[in-house]
């Protein structure tokens, strides 16, 4: 709510001053007349963006930064955005695209546009490859870990079969200590999460059963854009064939991309 | 205050409740009878025990007093299979919740035990009596009687101790008020229908113990 009434200032806000920003066009020739692209990304948000030991920062976001800077031909200057402020800094012309696990809503759709999606993020169901499971009627019998109140919790909650039994943790370390101890043979969480997991190289790995909600990130830019849009979406659609995206994925997700993204 | 109370949930949720309720009183069921058991076994082999026994109960007891019972179940439930050792969250519960209860239970006892004036084993032994049948009728009955109300007051906290089990996923009535809160966001309910019914358990709990010492002493020890 807190964030939805924001978004809807920030609107007024940049309908009221910042109207170049709705008719002017030519970002990409400001782009290269400047030899710099302005990208918003998040610092505190792993594996997307986070602030290494040497202090500059890294992630699936900034790799995703960079690959378009170098397809562009100019170098990436990196704005570091929370997720309450990202959207206006791209409204209020502070940043060019904003590449920041941004997922798409149709709040957000009325007042930025949307590329195609470069990034995977859903929750699922996760379990090692030997556990035989690809669809919610197959968890009959089972036990899931969760973190209880979390999204996947509520909604696996509701499709799951009546012989499921769900063990709820606290937090997500109570749920990944579950899985890793093998007090739970299945667990259902985010695709960050079971990253995190796998980037720890355990013995069990978690492997996707299937898929509980989706909702991939997109880069978020200006409307009224459309170079650049086309550009970007170049980008990424080469960057998918060309498995540049996937050694991405691979780098900080621990997985190959989707097919269906 | 503007505070709205909402209690709406209740009717959809009491089960969830009563189920942990159920399970909470089958912790500490478990929990006291083999805890006490396990304490009165440590206190004898602390205070009359053969020499060797005495440094490894001793190991034992420092040990579970000097950790926190939150980390002693996190070492049971998720430790221990690395070892081979698979509990199930309730099994580990009541495990804890004996060793817990076995070690401060053992010092009360052993109080309980070392109070007993000379005489009494001088006097024992003097009737024939075999040092096993000296300790069962001559010092740990009228032991148990001088400590009773501190290791019942032990019990009742282990027993409200027992709410960190929710964190392994054991779903006791901590388990029940905190998936509720999740559910419906009403955290000043929730944890206050909890607080009250764990206030009524604790309450109960302390007559029932007092019941049963009334049962076990029927006769007011001479001094």
């Amino acid at each position: 709510m807190f964030a939805k009434n924001l978004l809807i200032a920030a609107a007024i806000l940049a309908g009221t001053l910042g109207l170049s920003t709705a008719s002017h066009a030519d970002t990409l020739g400001d782009i290269a007349a400047r030899g710099t692209i302005r990208v918003a990304v998040p610092q505190d948000f792993p594996p997307f963006g986070s602030v290494g030991t040497d202090m500059t920062p890294m992630g699936y976001d900034i790799d995703m930064a960079n690959l378009i800077a170098e397809k562009l031909g100019v170098k990436a200057e990196l704005v570091p955005v929370t997720s309450a402020n990202r959207i206006p800094y791209l409204q209020t012309n502070k940043v060019d695209l904003v590449i920041s696990s941004l997922g798409k809503n149709a709040e957000r759709e009325a007042v930025i546009d949307f590329t195609a999606a470069y990034a995977p993020f859903f929750n699922g169901v996760f379990a090692p490859s030997e556990v035989a499971v690809t669809k919610v009627e197959d968890l009959s019998g089972k036990v899931v870990g969760v973190t209880r109140g979390a999204v996947e919790d509520l909604e696996l909650t509701k499709i799951a079969p009546a012989d499921l039994t769900i063990k709820r943790y606290e937090d997500n370390n109570g749920t990944i200590s579950a899985f890793l101890s093998g007090q739970v043979e299945l667990v259902a969480t985010g695709n960050v999460v079971a990253a995190a997991i796998l980037a720890k190289n355990p013995p069990k790995r978690p492997e996707l059963k299937f898929l509980i909600k989706n909702s991939p990130c997109y880069i978020g830019l200006n409307k009224n854009d459309p170079a650049l849009l086309e550009k970007v979406n170049a980008i990424i659609a080469t960057a998918k064939t060309d498995g540049t995206m996937n050694a991405i994925a691979q780098k900080w997700l621990g997985s190959d991309i989707p097919a269906d993204l | 205050m503007n505070y709205q109370f909402e209690f709406n949930w209740l009717a959809q949720y009491y089960p969830e409740i009563v189920k942990g309720i159920g399970i909470t009183l089958q912790l500490i069921s478990i929990g006291a009878v083999l805890g006490i058991a396990l304490g009165i076994a440590c206190a004898w082999a602390r205070a009359l025990g053969p020499a060797w026994l005495k440094p490894v109960v001793a190991t034992y007891v420092e040990l579970i007093r000097n950790t926190p019972f939150l980390i002693q179940l996190f070492f049971i439930f998720f430790g221990l299979p690395s070892l081979g050792v698979q509990l199930g969250e309730l099994q580990a519960a009541n495990i804890a919740m004996v060793v817990n209860l076995g070690a401060y239970s053992c010092e009360i006892i052993r109080a309980g035990i070392q109070s007993t004036q000379k005489g009494q084993f001088e006097a024992g032994a003097s009737l024939a009596m075999t040092p096993f049948e000296t300790f069962r009728h001559v010092v740990l009955v009228p032991s148990l009687q001088r400590i009773w109300p501190a290791l019942s007051s032990q019990v009742v906290i282990v027993m409200l101790g027992s709410s960190v089990v929710s964190q392994i996923a054991a779903e006791d009535l901590t388990f029940a008020a905190n998936f509720i809160q999740s559910r419906t966001f009403r955290a000043f309910e929730a944890y206050m229908v909890s607080t009250l019914i764990y206030l009524v358990l604790a309450v109960l709990l302390r007559q029932i113990l007092a019941v049963i010492g009334g049962f076990i002493f029927p006769r007011r020890a001479v001094r």
